[in-house]
């Protein structure tokens, strides 16, 4: 695996000086890399993982699994292109079993999120039936744990 | 109410201390101990554990056998389950073959099994060498069965590795023993094969024991660990220690392992059942899983230790601290000699002013004099403001 991707994937923080350190190489030559990286797009985008819940902001999430009537010529994808368009929407997957899309939303209230669903999801051409999911607790997103528990400690000196 | 009507003499606790264990000395470490641990804001650098948790799925699997009742003893080599893996996975990492049955005793600890190992081999008298700077038990537990221990040095122009002209220098008519223990702590070096190809003659023409203590074996960053009885011929005479703790994060569990030849590890297994019965069985378990399930998330502990290394190694030289490379195990022994300091002043100097912990290199015996051992097994940020901390120590010295 290409370890710089591997550790900003961790640390989207760890600047090229700080990523040459680790790897043994020179800052110039993890920069160029980083930026051959962005440029043709496998870096999508760098990100914060943020506890909302901990900052005091109540964000409403829900899963909407979605049927989709495939008609001639138009795949899954011209549905799941028109959902992601929206800002509300955070990602957009087409998956296997009983649905074909699971779509996140966030919305500032459940009454917002089951409005947006009925008004702007359900109604689209193609979609036969969503099935909402409100999501009432998250326990660890992107690999991270979000439940605080005490770090166990070491001795401070060992042999 | 009965009165005692006899003087009772008091109590001599002095007298009921052996005078063998009365002449050891007490470990360098604790001194350092109780300075760091009362004080607040220090980054330790002293730590010769992992600063991971033992894998989740290990620690499952244990749970789930106590949910289950798993609480009993086992045989006293240790659950035949965890001795074929033990062998199994030594075959496909080596080559070896050993019988689970005959050759394979599962031990609390490697710390257990060194101490076996020269309890079960050495008569009164008995030498065996020791090559230095090394982990601090191996003198001790040669005194205590009754061995000499005769300690030889290794040096930073060869890397810390052993050299035959050392060995050869050491060898008297009582020598019954070689320990090797690379990856090495303190130093991180370790032996390839060529390395060890050049031990083997002295080892055959004086019929020594190998006693190899491989518990860094997994951690060795550059090319795969060789073990002194993958050399052709060697096995028989190699008794391979091995265990979790470092590689898998599991010092708190007190399991390990010896593998070798039948009739010494029986001997082992003779002390081991009178003395320790068994390891126990929650340990056993857990180690299985580790066997079976446990590369992955090795491999990653070992990663993350490998980008630490090359971090810390690569700051200590550029802060002037001279380091030779180190190539196994998760720790960086810089040279301090160029402050004039003793290692146990600059590390109590380096303690006190900047909170930085590190063991001085005398604790590891006399060779280890003018060095510092630094564990990189804790955080890549305290890596980097240890690294800080230190310079702005070593700018305080104004040195020449
Ligand atoms: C070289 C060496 N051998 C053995 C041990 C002890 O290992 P275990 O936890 O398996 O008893 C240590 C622990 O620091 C060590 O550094």
């Amino acid at each position: 695996m290409n370890e710089i991707l591997q550790i900003l994937s961790e640390n989207s923080k760890a600047t090229p000086a700080e990523i040459a350190a680790l790897l043994g190489q020179r800052e110039e030559v993890v920069a160029r890399e980083i930026k051959e990286l962005e440029d043709s797009g496998v870096i999508r985008k760098y990100m914060t993982l943020i506890d909302w819940e901990k900052a005091g902001e109540g964000y409403v999430y829900a899963v909407i699994e979605l049927k989709v009537a495939l008609q001639r010529n138009t795949g899954y994808d011209a549905v799941a292109e028109r959902i992601a368009r929206f800002s509300e929407v955070q990602s957009v997957r087409l998956i296997s079993g009983d649905h074909d899309l699971s779509v996140t939303v966030r919305g500032k209230s459940m009454r917002e999120v089951a409005f947006f669903v009925a008004e702007r999801i359900a109604i689209l051409e193609g979609v036969q039936s969503t099935c909402t999911h409100f999501i009432l607790k998250s326990y660890k997103e992107h690999g991270v744990n979000l439940t605080d528990r005490p770090k166990p400690k070491r001795l401070v000196i060992t042999a | 109410m009965s009165q005692r009507m006899k003087e009772v003499p008091a109590w001599n606790a002095t007298a009921h201390v052996s005078s063998q264990v009365n002449e050891m000395p007490p470990s360098g470490i604790r001194k350092f101990f109780d300075l760091v641990s009362e004080m607040e804001g220090a980054i330790s650098l002293g730590v010769g554990e992992p600063d991971f948790v033992t894998p989740w799925h290990i620690r499952e699997a244990c749970i789930y056998s106590l949910e289950s009742g798993f609480t009993s003893y086992t045989s006293n080599k240790g659950m035949p389950e965890l001795r074929e893996m033990i062998c199994q996975s030594m075959r496909s990492k080596t080559g070896l073959e050993y019988d689970p049955d005959e050759q394979a005793l599962v031990t609390t600890g490697v710390s257990e099994a060194v101490d076996l190992a020269f309890r079960a081999t050495l008569n009164q008298g008995d030498e065996v060498i020791v090559p230095e700077p090394c982990y601090v038990a191996y003198v001790p537990d040669v005194m205590l069965a009754g061995g000499r221990a005769v300690v030889v040095q290794t040096r930073p122009e060869d890397r810390f590795k052993l050299r035959p002209e050392s060995v050869q220098k050491a060898l008297t008519a009582k020598t019954r023993a070689l320990l090797l223990s690379y990856p090495n702590n303190p130093t991180g070096a370790i032996m390839n094969r060529e390395d060890l190809e050049e031990l083997a003659d002295l080892v055959v023409e004086h019929d020594l024991l190998v006693v190899s203590d491989e518990v860094y074996g997994d951690l060795t960053y550059s090319g795969c660990h060789c073990s002194f009885a993958q050399l052709e011929g060697m096995a028989e005479r190699t008794l391979i220690l091995g265990g979790f703790s470092k590689s898998h994060a599991m010092t708190g569990w007190r399991i390990g392992y010896a593998l070798g030849d039948p009739q010494v590890v029986g001997a082992m297994t003779k002390v081991h059942q009178y003395t320790m019965l068994c390891a126990p069985i929650m340990a056993q378990v857990a180690a299985v899983e580790a066997l079976q399930r446990g590369e992955e998330e090795m491999l990653k502990m070992k990663h993350e230790y490998n980008l630490r290394r090359r971090l810390f190694v690569a700051g200590l030289n550029r802060i002037g601290l001279n380091c030779f490379e180190p190539e196994g195990a998760f720790y960086a022994f810089p040279s301090i000699q160029a402050t004039g300091l003793t290692s146990e002043e600059f590390a109590e100097a380096l303690l006190k002013d900047q909170k930085v912990a590190a063991v001085p290199g005398s604790v590891f015996g006399s060779s280890g004099e003018g060095f510092l051992r630094c564990s990189y097994a804790t955080s890549r940020e305290e890596l980097i403001e240890a690294l800080d901390r230190i310079e702005i120590f070593l700018d305080g010295l104004s040195l020449p």
